[in-house]
């Protein structure tokens, strides 16, 4: 099948990606009994001979003997990388994944994306080039940052630019978690405006994560699981937050539950490229039909449910809970709302026993109360994958093209100014080789410019709809 | 003669694994209703029609399978092998690993001339294992990637390489409320196209069928693979061999050939619409029964009112008065207007039935001999355990609005050039579409004015 490539780049990229590999291999676990490397296997793991080694060759088919991930984990500290590789992950990474380094990015976006940039060119190719090799087909790269920091988005960016060089015709995927107004690094509005610009010159798709949102989404499932309200016990391996059934059996770190649900997101993304269904849904198609113009490629994700309760039997109503639950506030994985913006195209991907009538009769029901923009009324992408996530019956991810990112970009551009008015902490930027002042202008015009493209189409919505008047054909 | 079926991406494999399924399951049922000798006539054409004799004994499907991505085909041959009952030889499929991403220019420029060759010698082989060749049947949806866009493709190159043959093809049309957001300009590149290589195009719309299985068939949560085996049924009661008018006592030597001459008098009519009657679930089948005049009274309405099932239908709708009819009042009334009309019987006591009915002038155009509009065939086998049923084949506005609304749709999103860039990058220019825009403005015309 088509291959996904995920990289983990920075801190925050790799603690989600540890949580992300963890995952995928239970998810793979729950569906594969009988330990067979499958084609679903195959997009996200080689299976290797080990008798000769590391550098043993790939087996395609047969019995599963030893998994090793298909990605790089690059961080230019060596805390959470070293962690994996001590940790039950252990056997699935090598030295062919890792780029590393000892002394960090000092949070600084130049440091990141000029010096290391810079200096790991060759050996980031080099590894890339030889991951590629073993991909029969590839058709998505995922890049898993922060965009506060320096590495994940300094350097996170330098390698979407190269993975646009190296490899043109393969999809750009990125997961970017963006920093929060009381975020304790005072220069992240810089590093992130800095990686904006490259995120809307060469990435695809983004998928813009707030660790807010995710924050409120813990506390919620908190509250629900520990308030006695809910009637029967809730499946521990259900939650969106949980590692339960996973390798992971130390004391759980605090962003532990919070990076679960952002690998979950992945795995549900990926879901109907790997696993079958009635509707297949691949990533290249998530791109082409929620994309209409190149620069408004950021999608607003939800997941739902956030878990599952025991008994079995699922009525309907509970089905449609679930298509409610992805269109409400607190559901979105960023401080959004979605239902009173403007929607350019929106994306359902549902996964286990769901048909295509469930699929429909939610959408009558649902569409109503959205706001679509004028030519695109109908915009609804939509996948039928049969197999659930772990401890559901049935799942659903939303993605959506909303005017309702126009916020988040605001009070980034917002947090920018403030300190670039004042030029705080700009000469720890500008003395690194390859930065001028004019990076940061073109950075802010960039952000301007998207901000001013969603007020255009904000500034339509309610409008009169005036179709425009058909070709005329003689009779 | 020997049909091949060429199943092209998710839906058109989908849907072929049902067909063939509904095709074995009906000649291997006992309900034929008929003598031995008319059953065995019957099962021996259908199985030269659309099956190959391997020495296994296990009926072999006349199918090439081609997709862009392997998980579909992967289940479609093995849900076949499973059955027992026949299968898709092990030779006969192309598939790649990409997927054409929802994008027609994707299917059209670029895998179809890079996968052009293999494809096509596919097909050959298959064609070369009949005896005689009655020509291609294709099917695809035309919402997504690759039965849209490949799809196009092929059918011109089976058009190129096979310019005798007769090419059906078999088009599914989307839900209205997308399963694809650039589902419209998907549908109008894919029909301007086949319009220009098919010999007709027969078409199925998502929600007829699935309107259908909730109202009919009285399906709960109904399920894709249900959506498709009412299609299968659909499409069994007209391929299914069938004594054409002239035929004399065999069954139709020509059955594609047949299909093209009744229907499709003039090149600029090539959309076919296709209803069924009665429809119901298989439980229900052993407490109805129904009378042919019944059935053909309820047909012949759903053709005047343009009623998509038995149930609903308009019986207000009345055919104009001849002398007065002029397009505009035909649309006042909704009067669907045919230019050729085909009713398929088959069961108990077909050859005396009435269809006296179907033959009145004032359902026709005047541009043809009402005696040369309208066909019947019929058969005393009764199909897929139906004791009585009818289908109808129909040329005529039938599926104006619905190709009105998609046109109007995909010219809305053209207009503020929402998603070209991803078709440009393909290889397709903006004129390209504005040309396939004018055909299709000129078909919906021609059938706006019959």
């Amino acid at each position: 099948s088509a291959l996904s490539l995920p990289f983990a780049v920075g801190q925050c990229g790799n603690q989600v990606g540890c949580r992300f590999w963890d995952l995928a291999l239970r998810e793979h676990a729950a569906v594969n009994k009988k330990g067979i490397y499958d084609e679903a296997l195959s997009s996200f793991f080689r299976n290797i001979d080990t008798r000769s080694g590391d550098n043993g060759p790939d087996i395609y088919k047969g019995k599963i003997c030893s998994l090793k991930a298909r990605a790089l984990l690059i961080d230019m500290e060596e805390g959470v990388v070293n962690e994996i590789l001590q940790g039950p992950l252990r056997d699935v990474f090598d030295s062919k994944h890792l780029i590393t380094d000892v002394s960090g990015s000092g949070n600084n976006w130049a440091v990141g994306h000029k010096i290391y940039g810079c200096q790991y060119r060759e050996n980031i190719v080099e590894k890339l080039r030889k991951t590629a090799e073993h991909c029969d087909c590839l058709q998505c790269f995922f890049i898993i940052h922060s965009m506060g920091g320096g590495t994940g988005s300094g350097l996170g960016t330098f390698v979407l630019n190269l993975l646009e060089e190296e490899f043109p015709e393969v999809y750009r995927f990125v997961t970017s978690v963006y920093p929060s107004g009381e975020d304790d690094v005072i220069t992240s509005p810089y590093n992130s405006v800095l990686a904006m610009k490259e995120l809307n010159e060469h990435a695809d798709c983004v998928l813009p994560i707030e660790n807010e949102s995710l924050f409120e989404i813990v506390n919620k499932i908190h509250q629900m699981t520990n308030s006695g309200k809910l009637g029967s016990t809730v499946k521990q391996n259900s939650l969106v937050t949980s590692s339960a059934g996973s390798t992971k059996t130390l004391q759980a770190k605090p962003f532990d539950t919070m990076n679960n649900i952002v690998a979950n997101l992945l795995l549900n993304l990926t879901s109907s490229a790997r696993f079958e269904g009635s509707l297949n849904m691949d990533l290249n198609e998530i791109s082409m039909n929620l994309v209409p113009f190149p620069r408004l490629h950021y999608l607003v994700s939800s997941l739902t449910p956030l878990y599952t309760l025991a008994d079995v039997n699922v009525p309907s109503r509970r089905l449609d809970q679930m298509f409610s639950d992805a269109f409400s506030r607190d559901h979105q994985l960023i401080q959004a709302d979605p239902k009173h913006s403007l929607y350019l195209a929106c994306a359902l991907l549902v996964r286990g026993n769901v048909q295509v009538s469930d699929l429909r009769r939610n959408i009558e029901r649902l569409k109503p109360s959205l706001h679509f923009v004028s030519w695109n009324q109908e915009g609804w992408k939509t996948g039928l994958c049969s197999v659930p996530p772990v401890g559901h019956s049935h799942s659903l991810l939303a993605l959506a093209n909303n005017t309702c990112v126009k916020p988040t970009f605001i009070e980034l551009k917002d947090r920018f100014m403030k300190l670039y008015k004042k030029k705080a902490h700009l000469h720890h930027y500008l003395q690194i080789d390859g930065m001028e002042q004019s990076c940061f202008s073109e950075a802010i015009s960039s952000l301007s410019d998207l901000i001013e493209e969603y007020n255009e189409l904000d500034a339509t919505k309610g409008g009169p709809r005036i179709d425009p008047s058909r070709l005329k054909i003689a009779v | 003669m020997s049909i091949v079926t060429v199943q092209l991406g998710q839906c058109g494999n989908q849907i072929g694994h049902e067909v063939f399924s509904a095709l074995c399951s009906d000649i291997r049922g006992t309900h034929g209703l008929c003598s031995k000798k008319e059953n065995e006539s019957y099962q021996d054409s259908c199985k030269e029609r659309f099956f190959c004799e391997e020495e296994s004994g296990v009926p072999v499907a006349r199918a090439v399978l081609v997709d862009m991505e392997p998980k579909v085909i992967s289940q479609t041959l093995s849900m076949a092998a499973r059955s027992g009952h026949w299968k898709y030889s092990s030779h006969s499929h192309f598939c790649q690993k990409q997927g054409s991403g929802n994008n027609w220019a994707n299917g059209y420029f670029v895998h179809g001339p890079k996968h052009k060759e293999a494809i096509v010698d596919l097909v050959q082989k298959e064609a070369e294992k009949c005896d005689r060749l009655g020509g291609f049947f294709t099917i695809m949806s035309m919402a997504g990637g690759t039965g849209s866009g490949l799809g196009a493709f092929v059918t011109q190159c089976l058009r190129d390489a096979f310019p005798a043959s007769f090419i059906l093809n078999h088009v599914v049309w989307p839900y209205g409320t997308g399963e694809v957001i650039v589902q419209n300009y998907n549908s109008v590149l894919t029909l301007s196209h086949l319009y220009h290589s098919s010999d007709a195009l027969l078409v199925h719309e998502n929600d007829v069928i699935h309107k259908i299985c909730a109202q009919l068939m009285n399906i709960k949560q109904i399920s894709f693979r249900d959506v498709n085996q009412v299609i299968a049924h659909q499409l069994g009661s007209v391929f299914q061999p069938t004594h054409t008018a002239g035929g004399g006592s065999g069954y139709s030597r020509n059955p594609l050939g047949d299909l093209m001459e009744t229907l499709v008098p003039h090149p600029e009519f090539r959309m076919l619409g296709l209803r069924n009657i009665p429809q119901m679930p298989e439980s229900s089948l052993p407490y109805s029964t129904f009378s042919w005049p019944g059935l053909i009274k309820h047909l012949r309405q759903m053709l005047i009112a343009n009623a998509q099932m038995e149930e609903g239908i308009d019986w207000q709708v009345r055919p104009p008065h001849p002398g007065s009819s002029i397009p505009s009042t035909n649309k006042a009334l909704h009067f669907n207007t045919s230019i050729a009309n085909l009713v398929i019987l088959r069961g108990k006591d077909v050859h005396g039935v009435d269809l006296g009915s179907f033959q009145d002038p004032s359902l026709y155009t005047s541009w043809l001999n009402p005696q040369d509009a309208f066909n019947a065939w019929k058969t005393p086998r009764a199909f897929n355990k139906y004791e009585k049923s009818a289908a109808l084949v129909s040329n005529s506005q039938f599926l104006l609005k619905p190709l009105d609304s998609i046109v109007g749709k995909a010219w809305n999103m053209f207009a503020s050039k929402a998603y070209l860039h991803q078709y440009t990058k393909f290889g397709i220019q903006e004129e390209d579409f504005l040309d396939c825009f004018t055909t299709l403005e000129q078909v919906i015309s021609s059938y706006t004015n019959l």
